[in-house]
């Protein structure tokens, strides 16, 4: 499969040649497109006897596995690239298309290098796709975790600190390290210095997106699915140093934030397709992963599990896959539209995404109240025509131009 | 048999415990009918790990908005609602069933009984085993405006009940799921008179156990799976931990009991089904818009449901659950853990094999519903599963809960009839001349 051409063509956004940044984009490249996990295996080969834990959208706790000594790898899908044979026959035509592609790559023998697979619950395609997991490879670790509904930190609290701990022994009894509180205090300043990164990527984008398109940020924060905080914080770093350097000029594009894609990913020929239509995506959900926890986690907590378990339930961001339980439905987006000045939304839903989907006129509704212009299509993480939602998408950001409103 | 193309089944005759039943879900829809002038508060809340005990202890009425669009869907009812409700955005890929409650929401909220439904006072949402509960109650709570209550039971994924889990969920009732029904309510739950309801579900329960297994006779005297969903009306909804439910399944039982001792089997759309030439067990709910095109196409090929995974939804009584009067909240817990869609899908295998060979059924049979990611997604590899564990052959089709367009009746019969067809030269040759797989099975299913 080909990259998408303008990514790889242009070395800078706006067609630049010498680009300061071209060395960073390049490493994220490298490893969005090693479906082969062949990084996860120089990894292994570096550190013998150290897990591999692949993980499914949207949010696990990585500075968890990291603290055991653990890789942990966010595990995505097989995108555009792979070749559903065997998939297909274990999901109906009716399900969402990240976990046949997700089976396709298990069957093929791409995840052998994962030592282990945890299952967020952020649905009941993942959480029953976690049941055939163990009934396909009963002799790999497979484990459900239950994230709270309830923020309550004496009784969601509580329990999720059960999880956690379940998890820890588990791996722990399958060669991990065991839980240590200080090896846990670094897992959690390496992540915190992650999310500052991220942060500062994100607001590279809101104040200069024609420096950072949405597809590159796409691919710099999706580097971090299979490297450790820290050195995935080096990468972000380095690129948000260098990006001032890079020349060019704004355009005359509509701000968008693209909101659905938190779990299944879209094509990123599609994100590439909705700049082209005159979209600069100022802030997104994909990989929302890595984004859950806003803010820093208490890396000095005498009790650092209990921080992290803590931060789940007071910092965890308003996604489709939780329970909103004070505030109002829809309000986070508002204030993600406002805070990145964007002139509308875009809702990107994978199809059959029934977290994503449901929320939708929720969040629609939230929006017209504000006033604030939308626009949505479905996609699946192996189309390859965008066309149609290319015309859409150009034809929103023009109506939000000339008029404001698209609705 | 060939069908005339468009006939439709007839319904199967009424028993007395019918009857009784129709009666006591119409005296409820009435009570709800005029709540508002009554001043009684209404509690919307979901079939799985539903907390009726509780709910009624304090004097609070339920409304289950699943069992609204079933009834909808049966009335024919739900195309329009359904198509309501993608004219105001949802969208087409998501769960019918919420789709039928919105549309029927924004069509002036008619119930079954063509009364209208009260506008609930509280949302409690038992998110027990579905997803889409969570977002169901979201969207009625933009709807409604009124406080939602929710209680988060931790799913199985290994079969395997943790004091972590119970204590969850425990300390969720205790602390947030009672203080908001007592406020609802204007007074403290009396937790002798909770007691006393529980006491009266574990009865009801025994005797919906024995009716369920009942089937292991032959000829079975019940369907377990079209007749099964009437039995189970009253426990899975309004009725558990009342005298009436009691009374009900007394009936229901003593009706059962006659037909084993006539050697008759369960009334179907085809008249009495006392020859039984193919016993099957089936997973996933029925269709509701076309529900006796459907039994009847198993009926007239003499075919009987013993035993059926819906019909668990609400409870999994038969493997030894029942209310325990003397823990109120943490029997409450062990219920809302175990019904049957909270379990993981190995456990889920085991069950369905566990009922092919305690049921002695010939066959298994999947109806995986597009609606329903909760029972659907991993529905193919159940259907090897079982079939490797039991060696007795699986059929699957796909149609849909309350949308009509999903459910393919030619198609659905055509697969229906291989199937069974299959399964009756099955019995009459040498079993082990034929293989397990089916041309109803995988293979029919993605062609
Ligand atoms: S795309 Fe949506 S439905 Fe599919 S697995 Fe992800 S969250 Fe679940
Ligand atoms: S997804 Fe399935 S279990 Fe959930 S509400 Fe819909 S029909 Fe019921």
């Amino acid at each position: 499969m080909t990259p998408p051409q303008d990514i790889q063509r242009s070395p800078q956004p706006n067609g630049r040649g010498n680009d300061p940044c071209a060395t960073f984009i390049g490493r994220a490249r490298t490893l969005f497109d090693d479906k082969a996990l062949d990084h996860v295996k120089a990894w292994k080969a570096a550190h013998p006897g150290a897990l591999a834990i692949g993980h499914m959208p949207i949010y696990t706790p990585r500075p968890l596995l990291e603290a055991l000594g653990c890789l942990p790898v966010a595990v995505f899908g097989g995108g555009e690239e792979v070749d559903i044979i065997r998939g297909d026959s274990y999901f109906q035509s009716y399900i969402c298309h990240i976990p046949r592609s997700t089976i396709e790559l298990a069957l093929s023998g791409t995840y052998d290098v994962l030592d282990g697979m945890v299952f967020p619950s952020i649905c009941d395609v993942i959480r029953n796709l976690s049941g055939m997991w163990k009934m396909l490879f009963p002799d790999r670790y497979a484990a459900y975790l239950d994230l709270p509904q309830n923020f309550n930190s004496s009784i969601g609290g509580r329990f999720y600190l059960h999880e956690l701990r379940r998890i820890a022994n588990d791996l722990t009894a399958r060669g991990a390290l065991p839980l240590d509180d200080d090896r846990l205090c670094r897992a959690l300043a390496d992540e915190n210095r992650r999310r500052r990164a991220i942060a500062r990527l994100d607001a590279l984008r809101r104040t200069d997106p024609w420096r950072c398109p949405a597809s590159e940020a796409y691919l710099l924060v999706r580097a971090g699915a299979g490297l450790l905080a820290a050195e995935h914080a080096e990468l972000l770093e380095g690129f948000v140093e260098a990006a001032p350097r890079r020349s060019g000029r704004p355009l005359d594009n509509v701000r968008v934030v693209l909101a659905g894609s938190f779990c299944e990913q879209p094509p990123l020929d599609l994100i590439v397709a909705l700049e082209k239509a005159g979209c600069d995506i100022v802030d997104d959900d994909f990989q929302l992963g890595l984004r859950t926890i806003e803010g820093d986690i208490n890396e000095e907590a005498p009790d650092p599990l209990a921080a992290l378990a803590q931060a789940f339930l007071d910092q965890g961001r308003a996604t489709a896959s939780r329970y909103i339980d004070k505030d109002e439905k829809g309000r986070a987006l508002i204030d993600q539209v406002q805070a990145a000045q964007a002139d509308g939304v875009v809702f990107a839903a994978a199809s059959f995404c029934d977290p994503a989907l449901l929320d939708q006129p929720m969040l629609e509704t939230a929006l017209a109240k504000a006033g604030v212009p939308f626009t949505s299509f479905k996609f699946a993480e192996n189309n390859g025509q965008f066309q149609t939602i290319r015309e859409q998408a150009g034809a929103f950001s023009d109506s939000v131009k000339l008029w404001g409103a698209a609705h | 048999m060939a069908e005339a193309p468009g006939k439709t089944a007839p319904a199967a005759a009424k028993d007395d415990s019918q009857k009784r039943q129709k009666d006591m879900i119409g005296a409820h829809f009435a009570k709800l009918a005029r709540a508002k002038e009554n001043g009684q508060k209404v509690v919307y809340t979901f079939v799985p790990g539903n907390l009726t005990e509780l709910i009624t202890a304090l004097d609070l009425l339920p409304v289950l908005p699943e069992i609204n669009a079933l009834q909808s869907g049966m009335r024919k009812k739900s195309a329009v609602y359904i198509a309501e409700a993608e004219k105001a955005g949802h969208s087409e890929d998501v769960c019918t069933y919420v789709k039928c409650d919105i549309g029927m929401l924004k069509s002036g909220n008619i119930g079954p009984t063509g009364e209208r439904l009260p506008e609930p006072d509280l949302l409690l949402l038992s998110y027990t085993g579905c997803f889409t509960f969570l977002k169901w109650f979201e969207l009625l709570q933009q709807e409604y405006h009124c406080p939602v209550v929710m209680l988060h039971v931790p799913y199985q994924p290994d079969g395997v009940v943790t004091p972590a889990m119970r204590q969850y969920i425990v300390d969720q009732l205790e602390n947030e799921v009672v203080p908001a029904l007592e406020k609802l309510a204007g007074k403290k739950l009396d937790r002798d008179y909770l007691a006393e309801k529980l006491k009266l579900s574990a009865q009801a329960e025994d005797d919906l156990v024995w009716v369920w297994e009942s089937a292991r006779h032959k000829p079975s005297p019940i369907d377990g799976y079209f007749a099964g969903v009437y039995y189970i009306g009253p426990i899975f909804s309004a009725f558990r931990g009342s005298q009436d439910a009691v009374d009900y399944y007394r009936l229901l039982r003593s009706e059962v009991q006659a037909r084993i001792d006539a050697g008759k089997g369960p009334t179907t759309p085809d008249g009495d089904l006392d020859d039984q030439a193919v016993r099957l067990v089936v997973e996933g709910p029925p269709n509701w818009t076309s529900f006796n095109d459907f039994w009847h196409m198993f009926s007239k090929e003499k075919a009987v449901i013993v035993a059926s995974t819906y019909t668990r939804v609400g409870g999994l009584y038969d493997l030894g659950f029942r209310h325990d009067a003397a823990d109120p909240l943490g029997t409450l817990a062990d219920y809302c853990l175990g019904c049957y869609t909270n379990l993981g899908l190995p456990s889920r295998i085991e069950l369905l094999a566990k009922y092919v060979r305690d049921y002695s059924a010939d066959g298994f049979f999947i109806n995986s519903v597009k609606s329903c990611n909760s029972f659907s997604a991993g529905q193919l590899l159940m259907l090897r599963e079982v079939e490797k564990k039991t060696g007795v052959p699986g059929g699957f089709i796909e149609s849909d809960l309350v949308d009509p367009r999903y459910f393919g009746k030619a198609n659905i019969e055509n697969r229906v009839q291989s199937y069974l067809q299959m399964l009756h030269a099955r019995r009459d040759r040498s079993l082990s001349q034929i293989p397990a797989r089916t041309t109803a099975g995988v293979q029919g299913v993605l062609s």
